[in-house]
Order: structure tokens, then sequence, then C-alpha cells
């Protein structure tokens, strides 16, 4: 079992004809993902991958063509907003945005509306889903983690690499690994993966990776107090960041003194959550 | 981005906000000058951008145009909290009968803009948030429908403004809500925003924050960085699109991706170390960036030893290893420098590295023991 995607994905890959779409695509298809169709507006006709992919001018005609049920995007910043429309449109039930640096204000917007029509959403700013031996939907390394009964959410991308690379050094595997992105205004939260977890019969523990900014965790931290059986082991990163400034991610800005890893660590500490003190030591708390 | 308060007002004055007339000065004779042009009554205002001014004595009022200039030259010979007055903003002096806070900024849990205001103008908000949170009063906004008027009647309402200026209210509460989209800000702010004694509405204080991301669809705002109130080095790592951080610390570090970066830092200091950046090369780094990056951590002269920790995905371990040698031809930095490769072609970046005379290390807590015993020897 697994959560979001599994063997039954039929991808869609917005922007498969830029760089980062055809590398990851071909990824993606190497590690046994079905990808179905591409989007590229004005190449559409067009077929890429040795000829095993048909690139579509719009998300509606994909998904007439192929059926594809989910979509991830690698269009640039500023098409993101557009892409995510028109995927909710095409009647795609769940959205992966891979793009990083979409403006905020255009995430409240899109959020809105996928909200409203009961969309999916996963990032933006986030490195995917994977799951192991199964499927990936996303960017994350293809031989960095190995199946097994840990579930694994986390706002960071190669932070999140760090963690799958330890759990498989010591031989421990993973359901699915999520990325719900690391910016201020995401699709999916850490509260929504951890019921999904807590709800998957194959999962047994959870790893839950948050960074500083917002009060995310401490909402997942009451959650799991309240609706959590499985175990939770987390880790924290900027202990050492300074209030004020935007640590890389969007979403990692310590304001008006709120969002410190060390009122996170104490709310987790509190809702019985093993909190490591680096990355390298989940797997022992696990 | 911050924006000044004079940029701020300028902005709020182009959505028909009422501001006060007034022009930007960098020096005292300018100051003077202005100050005649507006009758002599003026207000001068350090222009930096950090808050407190007025405490730390940056803003004070003149009452003649020979005053406005030996006040202008005090304040153009300030620090404030640590950053030098470079421009003083000249406004005519505005007769305040009451001071109101109004705001809209992204209310980041409820994932829509927020409108506050309060009654309690002219103080820090977020003095009055801590301890009177009753008195500031806030309505989130649809972020498909925009602000409504109803809801500037309704914060007029419980603000307690009296009927006579409920239009002139709405109409800066419209004019704020489109500066705020059409900016792509996260904070528009008016403190205060006060009821004369000519019984009108007038923005005497502005500030903004823009979004970064979105700076891409606006050229003009762009334009008005002031990278005078930058950390030189931060401006050049944007110049390469480095996300670059300066701390205090001794030990540079060089990783990819943001969360990473933070959790190599936090590691540091677990073993007792100081970091001195907050560096991310971002995915998919070339050999020039990671160059530059180099360089940037070199020209901190607190730095006494690098740790590289790289874990490749997007970005090639052998590319982050060609842009190390790069740099190091150019700077022969004699400080030690510990470097950690994983990932996509870790094997063909160490193999490049191998005669670099660099401490390698296989794990994150292993790296950044050795960035930190590096230092003590």
């Amino acid at each position: 079992m697994s959560i979001f995607v599994d063997k039954k994905t039929r991808l869609l890959v917005q922007g498969i004809t830029g760089n980062e779409g055809l590398f990851h695509a071909k990824q993606m298809m190497a590690y046994g993902t079905k990808v179905v169709a591409g989007v590229t507006p004005g190449k559409g006709g067009e077929w890429v991958l040795e000829d095993k992919v048909p690139v579509f001018d719009s998300c509606r005609a994909a998904v007439d063509a192929t059926g594809a049920n989910v979509t991830v995007i690698f269009v640039p910043s500023r098409g993101a907003l557009d892409a995510m429309f028109e995927a909710a449109d095409a009647g795609i039930p769940l959205i992966v945005c891979i793009t990083e640096g979409v403006p905020v204000q255009d995430m409240m917007r899109v959020r809105e509306y996928l909200d409203q029509k009961h969309v999916r959403l996963l990032g933006p700013n986030c490195p995917g889903l994977l799951t192991p031996g199964e499927t990936k939907v996303g960017i994350i390394p293809n031989d960095i983690a190995i199946p097994g009964n840990a579930g694994v959410v986390s706002r960071s991308g190669t932070l999140t690499y760090e963690v799958l690379f330890a759990l498989k050094q010591k031989n421990m595997g993973v359901t699915t690994c999520v990325g719900i992105g690391g910016d201020p205004i995401n699709g999916t939260n850490f509260i929504d993966c951890l019921d999904l977890f807590e709800a998957d019969p194959r999962t047994e523990k959870v790893v839950m990776i948050g960074e500083i900014g917002g009060t995310d965790e401490e909402k997942a931290a009451q959650f799991i107090a309240a609706n959590m059986t499985k175990p939770v082991v987390a880790f924290i990163a900027g202990q050492t960041a300074p209030p004020g400034k935007r640590m890389g991610h969007a979403g990692a800005i310590i304001e008006g003194g709120a969002g410190t890893a060390a009122d996170k660590v104490k709310a987790l500490e509190s809702a019985g959550v093993k909190v490591a003190k680096y990355p390298e030591e989940i797997p022992s708390l696990l | 981005m911050k924006l000044h308060e004079y940029q701020s007002k300028q902005i709020f004055a182009r959505y028909g906000i009422p501001i006060p007339k007034g022009r930007v000065a960098a020096s005292a004779i300018e100051a003077r000058q202005i100050a005649e042009e507006l009758g002599g009554r003026v207000v001068i205002k350090s222009q930096v951008l950090v808050g407190g001014r007025g405490k730390a004595g940056g803003i004070r009022v003149a009452k003649s145009a020979k005053e406005a200039e030996e006040l202008a030259t005090q304040i153009l010979g300030m620090e404030i909290k640590g950053l030098p007055v470079r421009k003083v903003l000249v406004d005519e002096a505005a007769n305040i009968d009451h001071e109101i806070y109004l705001g809209i900024t992204n209310d980041r849990a409820a994932r829509r803009p927020v409108i506050m205001a309060s009654a309690a103008g002219g103080v820090e908000i977020e003095e009055v948030a801590r301890t009177n949170p009753e008195k500031i009063i806030k309505i989130h906004i649809d972020p498909l429908l925009g602000l409504r008027d109803y809801q500037a009647r309704d914060i007029a309402i419980s603000i307690d403004l009296p009927k006579e200026y409920w239009k002139q209210f709405t109409e800066i509460c419209r004019g704020l809500w489109r500066a705020y989209l059409e900016s792509d800000a996260t904070l528009a702010e008016i403190n205060p925003l006060v009821i004369l004694k000519e019984k009108q509405l007038m923005a005497l204080d502005g500030k903004m924050l823009i979004d970064d991301n979105a700076l891409f669809r606006h050229t003009d705002l762009a334009e008005m960085r002031d990278v005078d109130e930058e950390v030189a080095i931060e401006t050049e790592a944007r110049k390469y699109g480095l996300s670059f951080i300066k701390l205090e610390g001794q030990i540079g570090c060089m990783v990819n991706g943001a969360g990473l970066a933070m959790a190599t830092m936090d590691i540091v200091k677990l073993f007792k170390g100081e970091p001195a950046n907050f560096l991310d090369i971002g995915g998919g780094a070339s050999s020039d960036k990671v160059a530059a990056a180099l360089r940037i951590i070199l020209s901190d002269k607190n730095v006494k030893s690098i740790l590289f920790n790289i874990f490749g995905g997007i970005t090639r371990c052998d590319e982050v290893a060609k842009g190390i040698l790069t740099a190091l031809k150019e700077v022969k930095p004699t400080i030690p420098m510990v470097v950690r490769l994983v990932g996509t072609n870790a094997e063909e970046g160490r193999k490049l590295l191998a005669d670099a005379k660099m401490i390698t290390a296989e794990t994150l807590v292993d790296a950044a023991q050795k960035a930190v015993d590096a230092i003590k020897n």
C-alpha cells in the first residue's frame, strides 16, 4: 500500500519538452512510472522519449486521449499558476507541482480554486512523491530508498534525500515519501499526510521533516497527540536560523517571533514525538 | 524585498491614497530647499529599512527651513540599528487629530490576505498585538474575489471611525488593496493613517514588502531595491542566483538545498561550532556558480574552515567539484576544507578533488565534526 500514487497512476508531465521535464520524465519511466502523456503548448503531435510518450497542446487533450489521472508540473514559475489551473479544469484530481518560486499571491488564488474543485495539490517547490519499488512522481533520486514500512513527509528537498539515504544505510524502507514543499502556502500539509499514513495499513511508523516558519509543525503536533496511534519521529531544520531572514525557501522565515525551531521541537515533544538532533539520528529513533 | 517609506507612499499615491506633500533628500541643503518649498514646517524622516526610527531620534519636526537643515544634518549623520542614514524624507507637517493603523498582509495559516486595522495607530502594531490583541480588527479577504467595500465599512465600524469618514476610509482601503495586489506585496501598511484637524484622512507613514518571487513581473519595483541597505556579499550572491545569508561564525558552509543547508548549520552548532553563513547553491548548480559561491564564502575574513555538503540529485557532484577546483585556482585559501559528496556522480566528483588536499567525510556528522575540529588544530 501507499498514499497518493501507486501502480494505477497514469502520469501526465506538464512542461515535458523542457530540460528538467524531459530529464525527469525519463527518470520516472526508468523507475516504472506509467508516463502516459506530456503537455507543451505548441508542440502537440510530437513524441518524446524514444517515441514512447505523446505530447499534447493542452491538458484537456492529453486527458481525453490517455486517461491521465495525476499530473506533475515542471513549468517555470511564471507559467506555473496557469499550469495548475489548466490541470484542474481538465479534471485531474492530483497535481504535483515541482516548480520553485511561485509568487505567494498566485498560490493563494490557485489553492482557493483547487479547494472549491476538490483537487489535491502537492507542492509547489517540492520534490514530489516516491513509493519505492512502484512509482515515482517528481525528482527524488531513484536509488536512495527501498520499500518498507515507514512513511516519510517533508517540507524539504535534499534534506529528505539525506533522511531516505540514512534509512537505507540502516536497511530501513519506506512506504511512501511525500514532499509537501517549502513555500508558505502549499496544497497539502503535514496533517493531510499524517492522516493518510495513519490509515495506510502498510505504514507502521512515520518520519516528519519540518523546518522553521509558519505553524504547520505545531498543528501537526496537536493532530498527532489527538489522532495518531503510530509512532512519529521528527526532525526540524533551522535551529541556528536568525529571525527575519528568509532561509532559501520562501516559507522558511521566522516572523514576529513565530515559527522558531525551538517552538516546533517543544510542541512535537509534548505530543510524544521523538525529535532527532540531526538527520542521521532518525533511524535509531525509529 | 523591503521598500522605503517614501517609495511605499509613492505607490500608495498612485492608488489614490492621500499622502503628505514632500520629497526625498540626500543632503541637508536639499532638505532645506524642500522645506522652503513646503512653507517651513516639516517633518524630517530618516529613510532606513528598519523599524524604531522615531525612538532612535530619526524622525524630527522642524519649525523652519533653517531648522530643517540643522535636523537633516544630524539625521544624515546617524546610524539606526547599524544602518547609516543616507536619505531623509522631508514631508509637510500634518495637524494630527487621531492615529489609526491599517494594513493588508498574507495570513499564512488561513491562506488568505487579511486586512487589519486598529484605533490605536502610530505605535508598533506588534506591540498592540501583544498587549491588546482585541484592539486589532482582522477581516480575511477572498483571494479570488478581492476586498469588498462592505468589508472596508465593517472595519470602519469596528474601529469606531466616525460616519463622516467612512467614504474616504473605504476608498483608502480599496487603494491599499489594489496597491497590495498589483505590487505582489506581502505587506502593505499605513501606520499611522491619520485623521487631520482638517477632517481629512491621510497616510503619514507607509511600509511595503514585495514578494521576491514575483519581481519578474514588476521590473519597476525591482529597480527600487536599495542595495546600500543590504549586506554587500548578499547582494553579490543574488547576482549569481545564490541564496546567501551572512552570519557571525567561523565555519563557512556550502550546501545544495535550503532545508539541508539549515540542517548542516544546525549540526555544526551541535558540535560546538558556529556557522559563518547560510548558503544554498540551488538545484543543478553549474561549476561557475559553485566557484562564485566559494569566492563569496572566502571573502568573509572570519571564516576559518569550510564545509561542503552536497547531496546530488538534480545537482551533479562532479559539476560542484569542477567549480571548487576553478575557484581554488584563483583564490588559494590556506584554511582547511571538508568535503562530503553523496548522490549523483559523487564518485566522479571525489576523483576530481583527490589532489586538492581537502579533508573528506562520509556522513554529515563526520563532516561537521571534522570542520569544527579543523579550526582547533
